[in-house]
């Protein structure tokens, strides 16, 4: 939350001014753009007639009775309690969302078909391999993070040089690299290691930073005082220091996870069967791209909810200390 | 060298680079003894106590507490920490722990004290500085003088040889100065051996037994606080005490 100041100001969305603006411009876009072939002037027929015949007054019309929908809609919304507003302009946005899809014509019956199959073997492996390269990258990131932070010399520079070539290279060369040229060495390396291996290394390599800058924002008191009950090196790190670095350090690494939700499509090049691989080959039998592509969004998007539910929950559990 | 030495230092020097922190230093601490070290800022006394538990490494000359030598390449730093306690102008207490678990976890995790056990060590220190009643409170919902307290609470519950004392003072507001001058007059009472760097003159009136004036990095004053404060020795000290008093 940013400061809130205890001085009501008038709500913005009632101010004239601003209402007036609103209603002004999105009167002159919706001008701009002919709206009387669409839907919303097959609506307006009663009013304007049949809509490609009802030119300029047509057009007029249509945008007039948006702007007013627009912005009658924002003002009453300005009335609502702030959760419900909240919830109000997340369900409308979600639904201009929905009609923007309909738009595809998709067809359901070939959706409904395929999706089990996305969910239960591409979802499944995208959740599976994130999740393990999740955990790995941060085993990692751990002890980069303290490695960059010691004053040992080879360590410092293996975890710099570390770090600095997993952020210096494109994920999916990593990818490749790994998957093409471990093979190379004699270690021949099946898609999903592969993919996992780079996907941690290069995360690692991020999270990395993410740990060290932690680690790095606890006052050095708390190591004072920890070293001065005479706790060693590993007890200060876990049971001291990382605690109190984790709501620095959780916001980030949740980023990270939702990103690395994503990215990890960037294994389908290898032949991995998840999510972003199963969306390009189902539907291209019967060219039903569309329909497979939109629905893959949706389950991404529905993952990287439940991940952004999961985080601020962990974020609620370590602010406890904070409270007075 | 006799047993009921603490802490001795024969001449100790530090540096930071060219600038020579402290020089020549000598000093030793006997058992029971209370001490108050002060001196104008940045004259070295925080270094100086903070040699003593080795969160700073002294380059020349000999430390020796409880009996083991501190330098370079000691094996079992933790078995001098565990019996130095040692208090911090900023109170530096664990904030993601409540205040009861900050007196647990020494004793628990350096010593294998059971929970139980530690709890009940930790509830009879709370209550000798006298506030038992916020044990499961966080650090940050107590006032200054009372995390103060909690963190010397922290340190008794290892039981420690000798109390090292950084300014634990000069970081609260007036009114709460006293709560914890009371609480270390009175540890220094019971017989507590404390090496206490401060500028509250009625402490080291009241308690100490001897009073050490540093000056860049030297001592230039050691002696009972009679003699200190009615016939100190170096001019120094009479510029120092002239402007400490003059309030
Ligand atoms: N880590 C460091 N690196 C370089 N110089 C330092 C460092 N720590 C302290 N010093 C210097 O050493 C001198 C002594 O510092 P110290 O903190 O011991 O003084 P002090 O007597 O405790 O002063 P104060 O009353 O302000 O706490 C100061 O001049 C300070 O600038
Ligand atoms: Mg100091």
């Amino acid at each position: 939350m940013l400061y809130p100041d205890t001085v009501e100001a008038e709500v913005l969305v009632h101010k004239p001014w601003f209402v007036a603006t609103m209603f002004a411009v999105i009167l002159a876009v919706f001008l701009a753009f002919n709206l009387t072939g669409t839907t919303m002037g097959e609506l307006m027929r009663p009013v304007i007639g049949d809509p490609l015949q009802s030119g300029l007054y047509g057009r007029f019309a249509v945008a007039f009775v948006v702007a007013v929908i627009f912005s009658l809609n924002v003002v009453l919304i300005g009335f609502a309690p702030l959760k419900v507003q909240i919830a109000i302009v997340w369900f409308e946005l979600l639904m201009l969302f929905l009609a923007f899809f309909e738009t595809f014509h998709l067809s359901r019956p070939f959706i409904w078909e395929k999706l089990p199959f996305l969910i239960t073997q591409g979802a499944v492996t995208t959740l599976y391999v994130s999740a393990i390269s999740i955990v790995i990258a941060s085993v990692i990131a751990i002890l980069g993070a303290v490695a960059k932070l010691s004053t040992n010399g080879f360590a410092y520079a293996i975890a710099s040089f570390y770090t600095s070539f997993f952020r210096g290279l494109p994920l999916l060369m990593q990818v490749y690299l790994i998957y093409l040229g471990l093979p190379q060495l004699g270690f021949v390396i099946d898609a999903v290691p592969a993919g996992i291996l780079a996907l941690s290394l290069c995360y690692g390599a991020y999270m990395t930073e993410i740990f060290r800058s932690g680690i790095q924002s606890i006052d050095r008191g708390q190591w004072e005082a920890s070293r001065a009950i005479g706790f060693g090196f590993g007890i200060t790190i876990r049971r001291i220091i990382l605690p109190q670095a984790l709501p620095v350090i959780i916001p980030p690494t949740g980023n990270q996870f939702i990103s690395m939700l994503k990215d990890s499509s960037l294994v389908s090049v290898i032949g991995v069967w998840e999510l972003m691989f199963l969306a390009r080959t189902l539907g291209q039998k019967t060219f039903q791209h569309m329909e497979m592509l939109i629905s893959t969004a949706l389950i991404y998007w529905i993952m990287s909810i439940c991940l952004e539910l999961i985080q601020s929950r962990i974020e609620r559990h370590y602010a406890r200390s904070k409270v007075r | 060298m006799s047993m009921d030495l603490i802490i001795e230092a024969k001449d100790v020097a530090k540096w930071y680079g060219a600038f020579q922190v402290l020089k020549d230093i000598n000093l030793t601490v006997r058992k029971g003894e209370r001490i108050v070290v002060c001196g104008p800022s940045g004259s070295g006394k925080s270094t100086l106590i903070r040699c003593f538990n080795r969160l700073e490494a002294h380059q020349k000359g000999e430390i020796i507490v409880n009996g083991i030598t501190l330098h370079d390449k000691m094996r079992n730093v933790a078995g001098v920490r565990k019996n130095v306690g040692m208090v911090f102008q900023h109170f530096n207490l664990f904030p993601h722990m409540t205040v009861l678990m900050n007196c647990m976890v020494g004793p628990m995790w350096i010593k294998g004290v059971a929970a139980t056990e530690a709890k009940k060590t930790a509830l009879r220190f709370l209550e000798r500085v006298r506030i038992p009643e916020q044990a499961n409170k966080y650090p940050v919902q107590l006032s200054g003088g009372q995390q103060q307290r909690v963190a010397i609470a922290r340190s008794l519950c290892m039981e420690p040889a000798v109390m090292l004392f950084d300014e634990p003072t000069s970081a609260l507001d007036p009114e709460m100065v006293s709560e914890v001058l009371d609480t270390m007059t009175s540890l220094a009472r019971d017989g507590m051996t404390m090496v206490c760097v401060t500028h509250e003159m009625g402490f080291a009136r009241a308690v100490a037994d001897r009073v050490i004036f540093m000056n860049s990095g030297q001592i230039v004053e050691d002696g009972n606080p009679e003699m200190f404060f009615t016939n100190p020795q170096h001019e120094r000290t009479k510029l120092f005490l002239s402007q400490i008093l003059k309030h």
